[in-house]
């Protein structure tokens, strides 16, 4: 194949690899009793100890949102309590769930990939098949079940956080009244928004896992190659939460 | 019995190995030589079956492993220990959890059981207060007896070394030698030697194939390699004997 073929067809090819990467990784499910105990060390790598940076993150994008929603939208016509009314769900629908994706993307995504590149170039990965092991049942299968299972979790923890963090900024800056907000915010009050950002905090977690093991697990060359699959990783998980946030607004609003 | 019949591999169109035979015997000691770059670690991957060839037939115990599912090779590959060039230790975990995890991961003993059977392979390569130490804290010739250790863990009927000297000192190079030797005499393994260290293949092996321009060479025991008036093959090791020469010399830095 030259060249130029090869670069047009990379793309292609690199989708073919990865759907028979994530089928070998479902038929490893099987086998999930051998992996649990690393399940549950990644689960603790990607789910609690991301807390306190998405906290951080969704406490300031509820203040913010607060603080400019009152800047826009309030006038003697408008009454405050419609800030509470914008903001939940705005965090609910869109915010908890995409800051998540944007942070885990970088803490998560880029980690996952130094992680699997390291073991690809340095032979790690050719010594668990050597052995007689599942490669990807052990390495790939834990961290996608374990972004599946934390994402969700880290995006409820960021919708409340988020929201504490409007209110405070609305008590903070005087732009409305907690009692307000949370009336505001209770009147115009719709289930769909926490299912439909759990929705994407689902499809998050599997596409920022399961890109950035892909990325790791076909690593090549030295310190290089890791350096790139890292930054790759992040970049690819960053677009493709931009663009399944479209289609799944699309497709379920 | 191994034999490697008529393998034929090319990576990108360029062959890599071509109509390679060879034929490793039970309990022997069987050291695959050749330049950087002529294909022996090609081959040593094709033995364990982490490359498939393009053509021809690997058998292991009468089982063309080329030609077998991806469950069945691994039963097979619980057959051999590698030592892979850089050790390819876990480097998230410490030196005796590295050799505890074939142990933990395809064996049924207790912990206890478990702390034994460690530390005597520990002993066996003469490394026995280092389990608690950090793989990133071990020398060069250190991490290979790790590797060696873990290796051996699971008691293989093969053990392959990918260049077991390279990048050590004269000294540690006999240390590494010496330990191959007694492991493959003490635990009647057969071992297969990929190297292109001469004075290492002088010591240990008992039958050497020469790899040339990506085809098997020459066959035969380290005597007739002694007697051996083939000009490419005399010319390799003769290459050799002068960096042995030199690494002995008073002058030598």
């Amino acid at each position: 194949m030259s060249p130029g073929v090869l670069r047009v067809a990379q793309p292609f090819l690199n989708i073919g690899r990865f759907t028979i990467l994530m089928s070998s990784a479902f038929m490893s499910l099987r086998e999930l009793k051998t992996y649990r105990q690393n399940t549950l060390i990644q689960m603790v790598r990607i789910g609690i100890e991301s807390i306190p940076i998405v906290a951080l993150a969704a406490a300031f994008s509820g203040a913010v949102t607060t603080v400019q929603t009152a800047y826009q939208l309030v006038s003697p016509l408008i009454p405050p309590k419609i800030i509470g009314a914008v903001v939940v769900p705005s965090l609910t629908m869109e915010l908890a769930a995409v800051v998540t994706g944007f942070i885990l993307s970088g803490r998560v995504g880029a980690r996952i990939a130094a992680e699997l590149g390291t073991m690809r170039v340095t032979e790690q990965i050719d010594a668990l098949e050597a052995m007689g092991l599942n490669s990807i049942g052990y390495l790939i299968v834990p961290r996608v079940l374990a972004g599946i299972l934390m994402v969700p979790v880290l995006y409820v923890a960021a919708c409340v956080i988020g929201v504490f963090g409007g209110l405070a900024a609305a008590e903070l800056t005087g732009v409305v009244s907690s009692a307000e907000f949370i009336l505001g915010a209770r009147e115009h009050f719709d289930t769909f928004g926490p299912y439909f950002g759990l929705i994407k905090s689902f499809v998050f977690g599997f596409l920022i896992t399961a890109v950035s093991c892909h990325i790791g697990y076909f690593t090549e060359g030295g310190a290089d190659g890791v350096g790139r699959s890292t930054t790759r990783a992040a970049v690819m998980s960053c677009v493709l939460i931009l663009v399944a946030d479209l289609i799944l607004a699309v497709l379920l609003l | 019995m191994i034999r490697v019949e008529n393998v034929y591999k090319s990576f990108a169109g360029r062959p890599v190995l071509q109509d390679v035979s060879l034929k490793i015997r039970e309990g022997s000691t069987q050291a695959i030589i050749g330049r950087s770059g002529s294909g022996k670690s090609v081959l040593m991957k094709h033995i364990i079956g982490l490359l498939r060839p393009d053509r021809g037939r690997i058998l292991v115990n009468h089982t063309d492993i080329s030609k077998i599912s991806y469950n069945e090779l691994r039963k097979i590959r619980r057959q051999f220990g590698v030592l892979f060039q850089g050790g390819a230790l876990f480097d998230s975990m410490d030196s005796f959890e590295n050799v505890a995890f074939p142990l933990r991961t395809f064996t049924a003993k207790t912990d206890q059981e478990i702390r034994q059977e460690v530390q005597t392979c520990l002993d066996l390569v003469q490394l026995s207060n280092v389990g608690s130490k950090s793989t990133s804290a071990l020398s060069g010739g250190m991490r290979k007896r790790i590797a060696l250790a873990r290796a051996i863990a699971l008691r293989p009927h093969y053990i392959i070394y990918d260049e077991p000297t390279s990048g050590l000192d004269p000294e540690t190079s006999n240390t590494i030698n010496e330990l191959i030797k007694n492991l493959s005499h003490h635990l009647e393994i057969t071992s297969i030697v990929v190297t292109h260290d001469m004075h290492s293949v002088l010591q240990i092996a008992d039958h050497v194939a020469f790899i040339h321009d990506t085809r098997m060479h020459w066959t035969g025991t380290t005597e007739e390699l002694h007697q051996s008036t083939d000009t490419v093959l005399r010319s390799f090791v003769k290459a050799n004997e002068y960096v042995i020469e030199a690494h002995h010399s008073p002058n030598s830095p």
